[in-house]
């Protein structure tokens, strides 16, 4: 079992698909179809072969499992190091879970250059997958920052009318970030002389240059949360990006920067992470309730819902730096349920674009009554959304809010109100877009959802209730790590303050 | 009595020089008839002198009373230098054809070129520094003019003597200056000199001529403020010699530098690293901001090309091992990604007739989808995005300078970096999301597409295997410092 190289599988599964989707030949059509066939049995196999992680996963471990290491740059050290623990295992499924079902979700929608376009997305899932599993610093960001490229061409060929404006904005935000963060990688890589995570997570670094370090990778990681106030690239980039696209960006893409918070900042440089926590704690408040202020006024209903992610994941940074159990394990599930939610409002916006091509909240209205199953599925989505008890969006939020309150009752009060607000600009957008009276021509003759549709609906459905009901198969897997990490961060104060006070 | 294992360090050197007269003569005789097997015995005899370069190949040397050394360094750059002309020269068969512009000098003075470049690498006196540098630049101006019909090239070529005299005058200056403040030319003496001072702050004499030698050298390597010839000389020139000007002199001019100022004046380094550290930073930032506003591929190239430039530096401004590992690693995958992007250009064609304009390639990606994918493959690599090739790259230049503490230079060039991204977003952007313009022929000639997907290829799967050039990267820079 030990030898089963699964997570390299896992990974490059997809790009073998990716290979054998590019030397398909024929006419136009036919090349659609057996590209389509060939994405969603790949992206299929994959998850198939993800779950194998599931079950094989030891819940008691905090340490890295299903680990591969063998030597790629000999002469400076630098591993193809694999390997997931706690933390990150979920994320991999998460990411394989969403891929078949953004494949499926693009079934009609996309028409033109649909062999790249499965190219790009099943080079995505690899890129996606590889960096939650890497272990090592250079090849994680190899991951970490190629991911650009599919992205960069999805929204950009296949996205909507300012779809130039949004890639280019995408891009240049998140690459800013990231050569930051590369400059911080080289710097820890010369002080450790290592670029091996498991060993980095033990290695102090001095305190002095944790500060500038911190820095370096918040600017990357705010810029993919997206944290207030450089968030401005996503509700462009999801407007702009076809429903498949925005799917993957609210649902893995927005992950990757908290995940690194969490793998990097919080146990590498814990120094400054306590130093820098009101920071943190100051933004994302600000991006709970300003952003959450912002959506209430969106006319399009991508824009919202965008907005609301925002909102969403600076529930997940409170969480990430309140640094205690609850809190952080409140963060990570948050940031799943956040992933599988939010993907599908996504969906949902995309099932009636699909069929009047417009998001325009105004356009629509009473859909209740010729889309009845539609409207039940977007009910449920929403009040996950908005955090009902009974919804995986619930759980995560009141590990959060009573991770918060031991840290800052200011911050937990203010996030509360967080909210309130999201629970007014989510069930006004389900009033005006389902209930009301349907008077528009277009929309009384508008059809409900499809087999395929109800198909990529279900497993979404499924898996927010049992997030919310029975979340505790997810809670054993996240609680060892996180119990570990958080061992570590009260560790590693300690000793800083014990030097800082033989120093006085 | 000469004896002959004396001369064995220069015999690539007098073997490509025979040929180089041999083939002269044939031309002579033959006629342009020839041309197209005169190209193919240059390329051949290119790759002969790598083979014997290969084979004598046993630490460092010297010859001809120390004129002339041989090394790891001097190896890994000669071996960049003979791909770079070679695939120029093959590059150019059938475009020179096509052209109408099919003339046996060609291969003669590109194998000319390569001659001078070898002698660069090897200098190991400021004499044959300057012997060397003047045979390559001879050569170039001449083939800078080759389309002698047309105004451009010949602007070019008259606008690339013309400053190109200028700077070597700057470097003859230098040169001399140096010699009469040290009494020496020899870089060994030079070293012995400058290791002497100690902490005495050498004679302002001295320093003045190092910046003038600077200067020199930072013309030839197009390095902001001495770059203003290559946008013009990149355009004006055919296509095949730009590729030729973008990747081997600037590997030849760039071993210069770093024979220069790691070898007899490495002691100097607090005199010139700041020099060098704003030659790098002004190369990268206007490499980065004037490309933005080009129409013309060429041209664009050309600013791309000064921004590489810049970034080469960084390593140079390190001053260290691991900087010098970096440059020759960037060095490498600047060659690939370069004669990739210029055998895309070749094949930008209408009707038999070359366009450079970027909005040319609008929709290439309908066209052409697979010249659309390799160019978008260089255009990413160029920006320096993971996975790709261009990124290692970067990644070995940026380390060398958090090494070196040169933080602030670190941080402006990875800023510059994101500038330039945006220009090379902006040609994949019309390649893959404009509207498809006028399709080009479908008449790539087989020696460009076999160029271009080995480039392409290197440039995709160096990720794989980044071993190889690094080690030798590695030990050539080890042995350079060691010597």
């Amino acid at each position: 079992m030990s030898d089963f190289p699964i997570l390299s599988i896992v990974t490059f599964l997809p790009l073998v698909g990716a290979l054998a989707i590019l030397i398909i030949r024929g006419d136009e059509e036919v090349v659609a179809r057996n590209a389509k066939a060939t994405a969603l049995w790949t992206t299929l196999i994959t998850f198939c072969l993800s779950l194998m992680l599931w079950t094989g996963f030891d819940r008691t471990s905090a340490a890295f499992q299903f680990v591969e290491n063998s030597p790629w740059i000999e002469s400076f050290g630098i591993n193809y190091h694999m390997g997931v623990d706690g933390i990150s295992v979920l994320f991999v499924l998460l990411s394989t879970f969403l891929t078949p079902i953004c494949v499926l979700a693009s079934w009609d929608a996309i028409k033109v250059r649909v062999k790249e376009y499965m190219v790009a997305f099943l080079i995505l899932e690899t890129l996606m997958v590889g960096m939650f599993c890497a272990l090592d610093f250079v090849l994680f960001y190899i991951f970490f920052e190629g991911v650009l490229i599919p992205m960069f061409l999805i929204i950009g060929v296949w996205g909507g009318k300012r779809r130039v404006y949004a890639a280019f904005k995408f891009f240049l935000y998140t690459l800013t970030g990231s050569v930051l963060m590369l400059l911080a990688i080289l710097a820890i890589y010369l002080q450790a002389g290592t670029s091996e995570i498991p060993s980095l997570l033990n290695f102090v670094l001095p305190a002095n240059i944790q500060y500038w370090l911190w820095l370096a990778f918040f600017a990357s990681f705010a810029v993919k949360v997206p944290m207030w106030p450089v968030h401005t690239w996503l509700p462009d980039a999801h407007v702009e990006a076809p429903t498949a696209g925005s799917v993957i960006l609210a649902g893995v893409l927005l992950k990757m920067g908290a995940y690194g918070f969490l793998r990097f900042s919080v146990p590498m440089l814990p120094i400054a992470s306590d130093f820098f926590t009101p920071l943190i704690f100051a933004l994302s408040i600000i991006a709970v309730i300003y952003t959450s202020l912002v959506a209430l006024v969106q006319l399009d209903m991508k824009k919202l819902i965008a907005y609301s992610s925002v909102a969403h994941m600076g529930f997940v940074t409170l969480g990430i730096f309140s640094l205690n159990q609850q809190g952080v394990t409140g963060a990570i599930y948050q940031m799943l349920s956040h992933g599988i939610v939010s993907a599908a409002l996504f969906l949902c916006v995309g099932v009636i674009y699909d069929r009047i091509h417009t998001r325009e909240i105004a356009r629509y209205g009473g859909l209740a009554e010729r889309m009845p199953v539609y409207a039940v599925f977007f009910m449920v989505f929403m009040l996950a959304s908005v955090g009902l008890p009974g919804t995986g969006g619930f759980i995560g939020e009141i590990l959060v809010l009573v991770g918060l309150f031991q840290v800052s009752t200011w911050a937990a009060t203010l996030a509360a109100t967080g909210v309130v607000l999201g629970a007014a600009y989510m069930l006004w957008l389900y009033r005006r877009v389902i209930f009301g009276k349907l008077s528009r021509g277009d929309l009384k003759s508008i059809t409900d959802m499809s087999y395929r549709e109800v198909a990529v609906f279900t497993p979404l459905l499924v898996l927010t209730i049992w997030m919310g009901v029975y979340p505790m198969p997810f809670l054993e897997i996240i609680e060892v790590s996180v119990a570990n990490l958080v061992e570590q961060h009260k560790t590693a104060m300690l000793a800083a303050e014990a030097i800082s006070l033989a120093g006085q | 009595m000469l004896s002959m294992s004396l001369l064995l360090p220069a015999l690539p050197e007098i073997v490509l020089a025979c040929a180089c007269m041999a083939l002269l003569m044939v031309g002579v005789f033959r006629g342009n008839n020839v041309t197209r097997s005169l190209s193919w015995a240059a390329v051949f005899s290119l790759f002969l002198v790598g083979f014997i370069l290969s084979s004598i190949q046993t630490g460092r040397m010297t010859a001809f009373g120390g004129q002339f050394v041989v090394d790891d360094f001097a190896h890994f750059m000669k071996w960049l230098v003979i791909i770079g002309a070679s695939l120029a020269i093959i590059m150019s068969i059938n475009f020179n054809e096509q052209e109408g512009i099919a003339r046996f000098e060609y291969p003669v003075l590109i194998l000319f070129a390569a001659l001078g470049m070898f002698m660069m690498v090897s200098a190991n006196d400021l004499i044959s520094l300057y012997v060397g540098l003047e045979l390559q630049s001879l050569a170039l101006y001449v083939v800078a003019a080759f389309r002698r019909d047309s105004l451009k090239s010949s602007e070019a070529g008259l606008k690339y003597f013309v400053l190109g005299a200028l700077s070597s005058g700057m470097l003859l200056y230098g040169s001399s200056l140096i010699y009469g403040f040290s009494g020496t030319t020899n870089f060994e003496g030079l070293a012995t000199l400058f290791n002497g001072l100690g902490s005495t702050e050498p004679g302002v004499g001295l320093v003045v001529g190092l910046v003038f030698l600077i200067a020199g050298l930072a013309f030839k390597v197009s390095a902001v403020p001495f770059h203003m010839w290559t946008p013009d000389v990149y355009e004006g020139a055919p296509t095949p010699v730009t590729a030729f000007f973008a990747v081997a002199p600037k590997v030849a001019a760039i071993a210069l530098f770093i024979r220069v100022l790691m070898g007899p004046f490495g002691p100097l380094i607090a005199e010139w690293q700041q020099v060098i550290v704003l030659i790098s930073i002004a190369s990268m930032v206007l490499g980065a901001l004037a490309a933005i506003w080009q129409d013309n591929i060429k041209r664009l190239l050309a600013y791309s090309s000064i921004g590489h430039v810049g970034y080469a530096l960084i390593g140079l401004a390190a001053g260290t091992e691991a900087g010098i590992r970096g440059i020759l690693v960037y060095m490498a995958i600047y060659l690939a990604m370069n004669v990739g992007t210029f055998c895309c250009v070749l094949a930008m064609r209408r009707t038999g007739r070359m366009v450079e304009g970027i909005t040319d390639l609008a929709g290439l990606a309908r066209n052409h989808p697979m010249l659309a994918l390799a160019m978008a493959i260089f255009m990413f690599s160029m920006a320096g995005i993971p996975p790709l090739a261009g990124f290692f790259g970067k990644l070995y230049i940026f380390l060398a300078a958090i090494e070196a503490g040169l933080y602030t230079l670190a941080i402006i060039g990875v800023l510059a970096s994101v500038v330039g991204a945006y220009y090379y977003l902006r040609i994949i952007k019309i390649m893959y999301f404009e509207e498809p313009a006028e399709v080009f022929d479908r008449t790539i000639p087989r020696e460009v597409k076999f160029i271009l997907v080995g480039a392409a290829l290197f440039v995709t799967f160096f990720i794989i295997r980044p071993g190889v050039i690094v080690e030798g990267a590695a030990s050539a820079a080890r042995m350079l410092l060691a010597g």
